[in-house]
């Protein structure tokens, strides 16, 4: 079959399929479960009324549980055995206790992963949400200021391997007597530098060259959030402020910031959770060579290029734990700010 | 402390005119309310002298020195806005020194200020809590508070009750009118549609209406002697009642001669050029009386509402809008009656073309 009409296909089936579920459950309750007729109507409609959220909420309490209950305890009793291939060729499992675990301590990749991990979570977050604050107050009042946030919001779009093809040209390097490609090395030869450099293979620096990529790409995320929630912010206080006698940046630090620091905070928290499971743009551009490995693309590296089953799921239990506080953290903000 | 001057004022928005050619003089000491329909440009106005919106054409002086170009926060203005505008995300302290922290006082000088106005508005127990926890009077109280701190020359005031409900905006109204007699050398505009608030604040009334100033005066010359129909129907309510006619006799006293055999005596002079002149005779519903002479009106009472202190009556509305009479106490029994209806010369009022005779 071909892949287009093949795909047709699935959307067809998977909206329609759930479409179906959600009106004929929904019909099967009203109609034959609970019918809101006879001598037991004003039971029937309260008793439809408890059942019909559980009914809806079904399909997704059980992919969940499939998709993210049991692959955490899976990946959990993982991380704590010790897989084997036998002689006769079948895998045992046999319990390694913390063995995994103490064996990702031992090794220098897995502390290199973590601090670039930790460095991640300084830069991008803080760039990112200060860059989309920025853009949201200044496109505020621009006539153009809509084409100019579409721009912005445009590399939400790309896949984050499709940025890290693109930010690979970008550091792309030539030998000196060709022609640069890639626009940084252009731009430094151009300014004075004498020859090319290897962007992406220069330690430090690099990691930094990484980020840029995410913090690219999130920028457009944070900027459309807080823009909705600058617009929310009750213009009678500015003018009272203006009134009071604040400057632009008085109003913009004083008034506006702290009236949706709420907002600023979930952003914030929210991109933490991409950086902390940050994969993709590092496997695409180093795969964590040249010391910009990071937690994620350690454990990929362990669990499918090593076939270390146990210390990869060991460094996904790592990964978890690091998200878990900050993920409930973030949901308790956003209710807070639903209020 | 201050006084204000509107020259040729005009705004508009593109094409759209808004105001046109406001002429106005505000001395030291006064309250001047601005009423007038929804949309007449009222708060505009209020907003333009705040420097909140820009002036299209015109000069606003502030004690002599136009002000047209010069920052809100550098006239000398402290404005309360409908909905209190108070910064959320600060205390009731907070919200009333920031405007003294950006012009750099002294802390000493904050803190006294402060606790010297949250006593007068008995805000002292509340200094520490945020807007949010605070009822609907005590933020209104703030955000006076909030102007008052600054001890500015002008206050500016958007609709600041309408967001209160009916008994806390009596006594919020009161409160208003004690504070102005306890700043006499104070200037306030203050801006409604509420004309209750307008009749019991005012020094002066500014009515606005279709782009421009339709009269300025003291709340009761607005009422006693209005100077055009839109004046007439606008301040009293129920609106006051206007019939055509036409003059029959003149002099120092105007003999209308109605429809329906009806006849009006006003005081209003005329002339003996004004025999035949088409007229509008109006009476508001609280100088109507019931007689057995020659009417000014009669009619069949549609309906009637009892009020206790009075007695609304409704006549046919058939011609258009309702006649209303308010008559005093209770009276049983009128529904389905004609009655005929006269009122004291002194009360009746003559407008040509929209305007009172009174001020030809």
């Amino acid at each position: 079959m071909h892949p287009a009409l093949q795909g047709i296909i699935t959307i067809l089936v998977g909206v329609g399929g759930c479409v179906g579920y959600f009106y004929l459950s929904n019909q099967f309750l009203d109609k034959v479960l609970c019918p809101p007729r006879g001598k037991n109507a004003g039971r029937n409609i309260n008793r439809a009324n408890i059942i019909r959220p559980w009914l809806f909420l079904l399909p997704a309490i059980l992919a969940l549980s499939i998709y993210l209950a049991y692959p955490v305890i899976e990946t959990l009793r993982l991380s704590l055995t010790k897989r084997s291939t036998l002689p006769d060729g079948s895998t045992a499992y046999a319990w390694a206790g913390l063995d995994n675990y103490r064996q990702m301590m031992k090794e220098p990749k897995f502390w290199e992963a973590l601090k670039n991990n930790a460095m991640w979570l300084a830069v991008v977050p803080a760039l990112a949400t200060g860059f989309g604050l920025l853009a949201a107050q200044l496109t505020d009042r621009l006539k153009w200021g809509n084409i100019a946030k579409s721009l912005i919001f445009m590399p939400m779009a790309i896949s984050f391997v499709g940025a890290a093809v693109i930010f690979k040209l970008v550091y792309d390097m030539r030998p000196i007597e060709q022609e640069q490609i890639g626009i940084l090395n252009a731009l430094y030869l151009n300014f004075g530098g004498e020859a090319p450099i290897a962007w992406l293979t220069t330690p430090f620096w690099n990691s930094f060259l990484l980020m840029a990529v995410l913090v690219w790409i999130q920028t457009g995320f944070a900027m459309v959030i807080l823009s909705a929630a600058l617009r929310g912010i009750p213009e009678e206080t500015i003018e009272a402020a203006i009134v009071d006698g604040a400057n632009p940046f008085q109003v913009f630090f004083k008034i506006k910031v702290p009236q949706i620091k709420g907002t600023i905070m979930v952003v914030w928290t929210t991109i933490t959770i991409v950086v902390l499971k940050v994969f993709d743009i590092v496997f695409a551009m180093t795969n964590g060579q040249w010391e910009t490995q990071v937690l994620a693309n350690y454990m990929y590296d362990k669990l499918f290029r090593s076939n270390d089953w146990g210390v990869g799921s060991a460094s996904a239990m790592v990964i978890m734990l690091l998200v878990t506080p900050i993920l409930v953290w973030n949901v308790r903000n956003a209710r807070r700010e639903m209020e | 402390m201050a006084n204000l001057k509107m020259t040729g004022i005009a705004k508009s928005y593109g094409d759209v005119s808004v105001l046109e050619d406001i002429n106005l003089e505000i001395k030291t000491g006064e309250l001047i309310v601005f009423v007038g329909p929804s949309g007449c440009g009222k708060s505009t106005l209020l907003r333009m002298v705040a420097g909140l919106e820009k002036i299209t054409a015109g000069e606003l002086e502030i004690d002599g020195v136009v002000v047209n170009n010069i920052p809100p926060a550098e006239r000398g203005i402290a404005m309360v806005f409908q909905s209190y505008a108070l910064y959320p995300h600060m205390t009731v302290r907070e919200n009333m020194s920031f405007a003294l922290k950006l012009a750099k006082k002294s802390k000493e000088e904050i803190e006294a200020a402060v606790s010297k106005v949250a006593k007068i508005l008995q805000l002292e127990d509340y200094l520490d809590r945020l807007p949010k926890a605070l009822s609907g009077g005590q933020r209104q109280r703030v955000a006076i508070g909030r102007s008052i701190v600054r001890n500015p020359k002008v206050y500016l005031f958007d609709e600041p009750l309408s967001n209160l409900d009916a008994a806390l905006r009596v006594a919020t109204r009161i409160e208003i009118a004690q504070l102005k007699e306890s700043m006499p050398e104070s200037t306030m505009i203050y801006v409604t549609h509420d004309q209750v608030e307008a009749m019991t604040l005012a020094t002066r009334i500014v009515v606005l209406a279709n782009k421009g100033i339709a009269q300025v005066g003291t709340p009761l010359e607005l009422y006693e002697r209005p100077e055009n129909e839109f004046v007439a129907r606008f301040i009293g309510s129920p609106a006051m009642n206007l019939w055509p006619g036409e003059v029959v006799a003149t002099g120092a006293q105007t003999k209308v001669q109605l429809a329906d055999g009806c006849e009006a005596l006003s005081n209003v002079p005329t002339t003996e050029a004004d025999m035949g002149l088409k007229v509008k005779v109006g009476v508001r519903p609280e100088d109507l009386r019931a007689t057995e002479g020659t009417p000014v009106f009669t009619g069949k009472v549609d309906f009637t509402e009892l009020l206790g202190e009075l007695t609304q009556i409704y006549f046919d509305a058939t011609a258009g809008e309702h006649v209303i009479a308010k008559l005093p106490g209770i009276v049983h029994g009128l529904r389905g009656q004609n009655i005929r209806l006269a009122a004291n010369p002194e009360k009746v009022h003559l407008f040509a073309d929209g305007r009172s005779l009174l001020y030809r």
